[in-house]
């Protein structure tokens, strides 16, 4: 089998409001059987994304935001969320749920899957990936 | 070199699904390939047959089908985000009791690892969106 790639899906819209979110989430679930090397991005707007306590009832629209944790159980470990776009907005890390994953190379230990990063650190990790689909 | 395109917006009111054909053309013109063209978000919309554009515009379904014919490109709608838009082939809309399909011809509708499989197929994936 050839090496995997590096994929990387962008987010970068609200949760809701639009589709985008859900539908990104979509690909991801569906490319974790893919066996590539996976991460996610979230800026701008995408960052509300991975907020806590979120409560869709008033809206009729499903909330789903839980699916972020479970991405652990489907070897998606890497959430960047870029720095300056959660100061934008008013936000803190501790803002954000908590993402934890099994490092299986680790002895099983829980380890968290967000990862806070600047805007040139994002840069960085986007100049580094083979493929970037953007949400 | 072998493209993959992405198209995330529907017909006419984003540009996205006419900057990925005249992409797509140009590439093609070039000498360089693209053997898959994936629709997702409305981008699935672009694969209405029902559609008809005033006759001095643009027809960026028959376009798409146009092109895909004459350069075997496989053109992919995505089955979930074509399902909740109403965009159904035959099977689909026999299968979910509808009494109509509106897939047009050269399109056909497949799941979101024909996506995944296109990026680690191609050596760039492009995508057209907002």
């Amino acid at each position: 089998m050839p090496e995997a790639k590096k994929f990387l899906y962008v987010n970068r819209k609200a949760p809701y409001g639009t589709i985008y979110a859900l539908e990104s989430l979509e690909v991801v679930l569906i490319g974790a059987a893919f066996e590539q090397d996976v991460s996610l991005a979230f800026l701008d707007d995408g960052v509300f994304q991975l907020t806590r306590d979120q409560n869709t009832d008033e809206i009729g629209v499903k909330n789903f935001s839980p699916t972020f944790r479970a991405l652990g159980d489907y070897e998606v470990t890497k959430l960047f969320v870029e720095k300056e776009s959660l100061e934008e907005r008013g936000l803190a890390p501790s803002d954000l749920q908590e993402i934890m994953y099994e490092d299986e190379d680790d002895d099983w230990e829980e380890k968290p899957s967000i990862h806070i990063v600047s805007r040139s650190e994002m840069a960085d990790i986007m100049a580094d990936q083979d493929v970037v689909l953007s949400f | 070199m072998k493209f993959g395109i992405v198209v995330s917006e529907g017909p006419y009111t984003h540009q996205a699904a006419d900057t990925a054909y005249h992409f797509a053309k140009a590439a093609l013109d070039k000498g360089h390939e693209v053997p898959r063209v994936f629709f997702y978000h409305d981008g699935v919309n672009v694969a209405t047959n029902l559609s008809i554009p005033p006759q001095d515009e643009r027809h960026i379904q028959k376009n798409w089908t146009e092109l895909a014919k004459a350069n075997d490109i496989d053109m992919v709608v995505c089955i979930a985000a074509a399902q909740r838009r109403g965009i159904l082939d035959e099977n689909e809309a026999k299968r979910q009791g509808k009494d109509a399909s509106n897939l047009a011809e050269g399109f056909r509708i497949s799941g979101l690892g024909q996506l995944i499989e296109m990026g680690i197929e191609c050596d760039r994936t492009v995508t057209f969106g907002d």
